[in-house]
């Protein structure tokens, strides 16, 4: 517990020194007039004023018994592979193609949790037909970022605004991304898209005195997204819009003890998260498994997220 | 060795060549204003009423990308042939040829930079390149070609700027300003130049290889996309890029040419013909080479998007306009009308402005096909779908780019020494 404690202090606090010593370094200076959009902007105000996640508040888990929900099982595997050092951590996916009922709840909790504007998904479900009427069968394939140990996006992105983080999971940079979208042509899986700058609330009417209408839905399309543990608000022309985004797990909800967005949603229990590197966790399990697969094996990409056949 | 005397169809016709020069610039007029529609959409609601997206992220503008910096390219690998390889017959149009390269590739920047999701960060390009990325490459390699071409033309039109100085009104002024007061012609300083200029010239030949080269790469390089991922993909692109580039010059030289109605004048005009025609006899071999392989090899994942070419909603763009109008009647005209320049003008003006359908040919079917079958109907949108035709902002905005581009030429044309001969440069017999 305290380990986590102090590295995500010190990484807090060795920032904002940082940030006041160059401040005062350059204060009264003609830079300072260049940093003054920055000082000014929520994004740095925001930062400064939230703490740094505590260990103590991720949520109590109960002990183990007899019959429990799996997602107890992983919140509590979670809270294990938290004590541990980032890059000990194997963040990892399975989902059970046999329990998946193709409700496509996940997509939408997902939208919902990282505020997802039009054209942007993170985890989409295909949707696989087989045989031939009367004897057809349907089989219901989400589709998350893969995380690759070996990711073809993060090499071409031609301003290093992308990189595999060393707990596994691909990172964006969206302050550094510049939107040349050569990552995404790069994916083998489509799991990059595009933030266009759009809004689901485009051409609602305008109803101010009832609880429906532009105003009421325009408030939550804007409220911030917390990609990779950093607050986005949905302002115009600003990161996240115009840059490239992808799934990451809920990274601001794993830090915290929380499991994906897309884990806790899903009605049949399919899918499971874990660190990987712990052996007695049920993701570990899974994946040993005989009837495992991943996604194009043949590209040698290493997708982290497995299926269950 | 022909005659000395031409037949009239064989000079260029002052009276045709005005009223095209008028036409056009009233097209380009007309290109700029409507184009600057697009350009307000654009940098007001960024890239919102934009048709490409998450699923086929690159459009219009990637291809009119690669399509003008690819003319930009071929003219330069031309105006090589003057001042590295020194083929006297093209020394008349060396400085054309490095205008039409300068204005292509501001045209080429102007395109790319429309397309970034952050226009306001493309410096990082600069300061925090990833060299591990053919793309990261790009700016680097555009930036010394910039700087080796406009100090090339500089050098070039030095000499004719210096007589120039003399004029009134603008010229003049534009001549003494960008003299930058070296003045100096004497035939041992203008040896000097041209030595430099050979220089310049050999360090950018290899230059213009590796840029565009890398254009091509960076479409060879992704593996995750069989119609773009192969060796050939490169090479395709440096083919092109001098089969268009020496298309528009020809149909450039012919338009704006120095002395137009002279002899020298149309032997140049057939002279790029016939270059153009053997290149676009490569072209032809690469591409069907890549066709034919394609489909061949029945690999579903690289077929398909050839099948989407050949016989896909867009088939018309693959046989009207490009084998159409950019091979079968351009080849017709330059093998039998080879001696008459309003044709081979005309060969090389459909070559050039057909290419767009090349390009657009590379970029869109390489990502209109779904790499995981299902993603086609799982989760629909803006942005999620898999076919892309360009939107009106789009296209204003890619009319806007050729427009720039064209406007510069123009203005150069008008305002620099760069169809002007020398009396040195006449003494030069032809054959």
């Amino acid at each position: 517990m305290p380990e986590l404690k102090n590295e995500l202090d010190t990484t807090k606090k060795v920032k904002v020194t940082d940030r006041n010593d160059f401040l005062k370094k350059v204060g009264g200076g003609i830079f300072a007039s260049l940093l003054l959009p920055a000082i000014f902007s929520n994004k740095f105000t925001t930062a400064l004023a939230k703490a740094a996640p505590e260990i103590d508040n991720l949520p109590n888990i109960p002990p183990k018994q007899d019959g429990e929900d799996v997602l107890v099982r992983m919140m509590r595997d979670l809270k294990r592979a938290l004590k541990k050092p980032l890059e000990q951590r194997k963040w990892s996916m399975v989902i059970d193609l046999r329990k998946c009922v193709g409700c496509h709840s996940c997509t939408i909790s997902c939208i919902a949790e990282n505020k997802l504007p039009p054209g942007v998904v993170y985890r989409p479900v295909m949707t696989e037909e087989i045989g031939e009427y009367p004897n057809v069968r349907e089989r219901f394939i989400p589709r998350p970022c893969m995380q690759c140990d070996e990711p073809p996006c993060t090499g071409v992105c031609p301003v290093n605004a992308t990189w595999k983080r060393v707990d596994g999971i691909v990172e964006i940079d969206y302050e550094k991304c510049i939107g040349c979208r050569y990552c995404i042509t790069a994916c083998p899986y489509s799991a990059r898209t595009f933030d266009s700058g759009r809004y689901y609330n485009e051409d609602t009417p305008e109803n101010t005195s009832a609880y429906v209408g532009k105003e009421l839905a325009e408030n939550y399309e804007i409220k911030p997204a917390y990609d990779y543990g950093k607050e986005w608000p949905r302002e115009e022309d600003d990161s996240p819009i115009g840059n490239a985004r992808k799934c990451h797990f809920c990274l601001h909800r794993i830090e915290n003890g929380l499991l994906p967005g897309c884990v806790i949603s899903c009605i049949g229990r399919a899918t499971f998260f874990g660190d990987a590197n712990d052996k007695e966790i049920l993701v570990a399990e899974l994946i040993g498994q005989p009837n495992v697969m991943r996604l194009k094996e043949e590209m040698g990409t290493q997708p982290k997220v497995y299926y269950l056949l | 060795m022909r005659d000395s005397t031409f037949s009239k169809t064989e000079l260029i016709s002052q009276n045709r060549v005005k009223i095209l020069n008028k036409m056009f610039r009233i097209a380009v007029t007309i290109a700029l204003v409507i184009g600057f529609v697009g350009l307000i959409d654009r940098i007001a609601n960024g890239h919102h009423n934009a048709n490409y997206g998450s699923y086929i992220p690159w459009g219009l503008w990637v291809a009119g990308y690669i399509y003008l910096i690819g003319l930009s390219a071929g003219a330069f690998m031309m105006s090589a042939l003057v001042f590295v390889f020194r083929i006297k017959a093209f020394e008349r149009i060396g400085k054309l040829a490095l205008l039409v390269a300068l204005a292509t590739l501001i045209g080429a920047m102007l395109s790319i930079w429309m397309d970034v999701g952050h226009m306001g960060r493309i410096y990082r390009m600069i300061f925090n390149t990833n060299f591990g990325s053919v793309m990261g490459w790009m700016a680097w390699l555009y930036g010394l070609y910039f700087i080796l071409l406009s100090i090339e033309f500089w050098i070039a039109v030095r000499p004719d700027l210096v007589a120039w100085m003399q004029k009134e009104g603008i010229k003049g002024k534009l001549a003494r300003f960008l003299t930058f007061g070296k003045t100096n012609i004497s035939d041992e300083k203008i040896q000097k130049d041209k030595k430099t200029l050979r220089i310049l010239g050999s360090i950018g030949i290899p230059l213009a290889i590796a840029f565009h080269g890398s254009v091509g790469a960076i479409f060879g390089a992704v593996g995750a996309r069989p119609y773009w991922n192969s060796g050939l993909t490169p090479i395709i692109f440096l083919v092109g890029a001098l089969l268009s580039g020496g298309a528009l010059l020809a149909f450039v030289v012919y338009l704006w040419g120095p002395e137009r109605r002279s002899r020298e004048n149309s032997e140049i005009v057939f002279l790029i013909g016939r270059i153009v025609l053997a290149l676009l006899a490569l072209d032809v071999l690469l591409e069907y080479a890549e066709i034919t392989i394609g489909l061949w090899s029945s690999v579903p994942s690289e077929s398909e998007s050839l099948k989407l070419i050949l016989f896909g909603d867009y088939w018309g763009v693959f046989w009207f306009v490009h084998i159409g109008l950019g091979i079968v009647i351009p080849a017709l005209l330059l093998i039998f009308k080879s001696r008459t320049p309003r044709f081979v003008a005309l060969a090389g003006f459909l070559i050039a402005v057909t290419f767009i359908s090349v390009r657009l040919n590379i970029v869109i079917p390489g990502l209109a096909i779904p790499e995981l079958e299902g993603l086609r109907d799982a989760f629909t949108g803006p942005g999620l779908t898999f076919s892309y035709f360009p939107s009106l902002m789009e296209w204003l905005v890619f009319i806007f780019n050729c427009a720039v581009a064209a406007s510069i030429f123009i203005l150069g044309r008008i305002y620099l020494p760069v169809a002007v001969v020398r009396n040195n440069e006449m003494e030069t017999n032809h054959e």
